[in-house]
């Protein structure tokens, strides 16, 4: 009798919990349902057929988007700069994370500090001086110069994440090549980065992420539309006079599907990569 | 003899050494050119007066702060911010604390759950401003402004409150603070409930053993483990709410729109369109004194509050 009861009590609350929960979850992926549906349909039918299921389904929008649009040139940009950045910064944090956690050198300590220092004060003007910066280089309207500025965004948050890992692996495996006669780059190169992968992979995703979404330093870096990368060109798409909604959604959706993919495929490294920053 | 080894122990020793910085050159580089230039940068051109183009630079030392002063659009920018991060702190923050407690136990689906709320925040500022926009505002049709939250709000005879969502000033703040808190509250969700599963299970079991209600032992246990946490949460959802303005730019647009003004987009139009780059510098330095300041004492005022 009290165990039925108490089974009762528990389903009752596990619905309502179910029901919050399902509700909220409801409201993440509606306005996604809603933009791919808004891409399926004509511009004479997307303010006048509300329902959910678009009465006529129409793909051309993609493919308007891609050519017309604009949208397969700024695709391709996203591309190029995600690697290049990506790449970048696997190099360089890892060779940095590295020296700091393994080799011995006068201010060391110091060095280290900086970097985690850049990561926790604000500087939010900073894109002036920046700007400014690149004005003076020539690197306006560059992509190498969008892409460096790229690689010193994500760097130090990559060193900090390698170096804790490094800080935890075991090193006798790297004193075993060193005794072997490998130097010191050989054991960065083939025996600390392939133990390092897990730290990688974060790295890797996070900053993925991290400059598919940039848009302040693209907006105020590259002015041709050759150069710009997604999220300036779905604003540029959206600050002309008659917005073509259509095509916008179908952009949108472009923009969001690779984001989606790798998410749905790298989510417990993309939560592990957030958990890791922030809670100890 | 003896000394000729000793030397070329310390060459071997120096080009070690030499060896070690090469690895740390690269990045050592990159944020000096890209972020320590910056940071100086940003203070020295915060005391000219300097259109962004010209070769002279006016020195007008303190002259831009002073003004910053009485600069009322900026004030008010900051408290539009403050508005924005307010909403941020509570119905986000609340809302993702209920949904981690939600599933902070053994409950099916948690991993659908977990991976559709923290989607919104793995997509762009821009994205989810350009769809929410699509949603509440779509422009006009034969006098009426339309859009889906307008559509829907006619179907269920609401017609009073059809009209332009983020046009109209009084409502626009409030749509851009609660898009922001729908983009974030997956963030606030994986970090508390990250929080809750590191609370040791046998003190819950103790507890109920000992006879303590389920209120009890959320107050008693499940509060005061969690308040490292839920500091950290507050101080980095200050951060960002304060400095949000890409869902601004996406949403409302940057023009002469002062009821939706926030601090970055003040330094944007200072710096882009008045052309006033040591004004923007000197905004910049301001900001992030307000955000370092705010986090600071939030810090200070958890830790004296966890002595007592």
């Amino acid at each position: 009798m009290s165990i039925n009861r108490y089974k009762i009590t528990k389903t009752i609350s596990s619905i309502f919990v179910h029901t919050f929960l399902m509700a909220v979850a409801m409201t993440c992926l509606f306005p996604f349902i809603w933009m791919f549906r808004s891409a399926l349909m004509t511009n004479q039918t997307i303010f006048v057929d509300k329902g959910l299921i678009p009465s006529t389904i129409h793909f051309q929008n993609f493919y308007l988007a891609w050519t017309k649009g604009g949208f397969g040139m700024y695709f391709i940009n996203s591309v190029v700069y995600t690697v290049c950045v990506v790449f970048g910064i696997v190099l360089i944090s890892s060779l940095a994370a590295y020296a700091f956690s393994r080799l011995k050198f006068p201010g060391s300590n110091f060095l280290f500090y900086m970097f985690l220092a850049a990561m926790m004060i604000p500087l939010p003007g900073s894109f002036v001086p920046l700007y400014v910066l690149m004005n003076k280089l020539h690197l306006v309207n560059t992509r190498i110069g969008y892409i460096l500025c790229m690689i010193n965004v994500g760097l130090s948050l990559s060193i900090y994440i390698m170096k804790t890992f490094f800080d935890k692996m075991p090193s006798a495996l790297e004193d075993a090549a060193r005794i072997d006669g490998c130097s010191k780059l050989g054991i960065w190169l083939h025996v600390a980065l392939p133990l390092a992968r897990p730290a990688i992979a974060v790295v890797v995703i996070f900053n993925t992420l991290n400059v598919w979404n940039e848009y302040i330093l693209a907006m105020l870096l590259l002015n041709d539309k050759s150069l710009m990368p997604l999220q300036r060109g779905l604003m540029v798409f959206q600050g002309t006079h008659s917005v073509d909604y259509p095509l916008l959604m179908a952009g949108l959706t472009i923009t969001v599907a690779p984001v989606v993919l790798v998410y749905l495929f790298m989510q417990k490294h993309i939560i592990k990569g957030l958990t890791a920053g922030a809670v100890g | 003899m003896k000394n000729r080894v000793f030397d070329k122990f310390s060459f071997l020793e120096f080009k070690g050494v030499a060896e070690n910085y090469l690895f740390i050159l690269p990045a050592v580089v990159i944020f000096s050119i890209f972020y320590i230039y910056p940071f100086f940068e940003i203070l020295n051109l915060s005391m000219h007066e300097w259109n962004g183009i010209s070769l002279a630079r006016d020195f007008i030392g303190l002259g831009n702060f002073k003004e910053i002063m009485q600069d009322k659009v900026w004030w008010s920018s900051i408290g539009h911010a403050g508005y924005i991060t307010l909403i941020a702190l509570t119905f986000q923050n609340m809302l993702a604390f209920a949904l981690a407690l939600s599933c902070d136990r053994d409950i099916r689906m948690r991993k659908f759950y977990r991976i559709v709320f923290y989607l919104p925040p793995v997509l762009s500022e821009v994205v989810v401003g350009l769809i929410w926009q699509w949603i509440l505002n779509s422009g006009m049709q034969s006098g009426k402004p339309i859009g889906l939250l307008n559509y829907f709000l006619t179907k269920v005879h609401l017609n009073h409150l059809v009209h332009n969502w983020l046009s109209d000033p009084d409502t626009a703040l409030t749509c851009i603070a609660v898009v922001h808190s729908w983009k974030g509250f997956g963030w606030g969700f994986i970090i508390l409930l990250a929080g809750l599963q590191t609370i040791d299970r046998q003190l819950y079991e103790a507890a109920h053993v000992d006879g303590a209600g389920v209120f009890s032992t959320f107050k008693n246990i499940t509060v005061p483990m969690m308040v490292p946490v839920f500091v950290m949460v507050m101080i980095l959802t200050i951060l960002g709410s304060m400095q949000v303005f890409v869902l601004v730019l996406s949403m409302v647009g940057q023009g002469l729109v002062y009821h939706t003004e926030v601090p970055v987009t003040r330094i944007l139009a200072s710096m882009t369109g008045m052309s006033r780059f040591g004004y923007a510098c000197a905004q910049g330095i301001v900001f992030g004194l307000i955000l370092m300041i705010g986090s600071f004492m939030l810090n200070k005022i958890s830790k004296k509050a966890k002595q007592e």
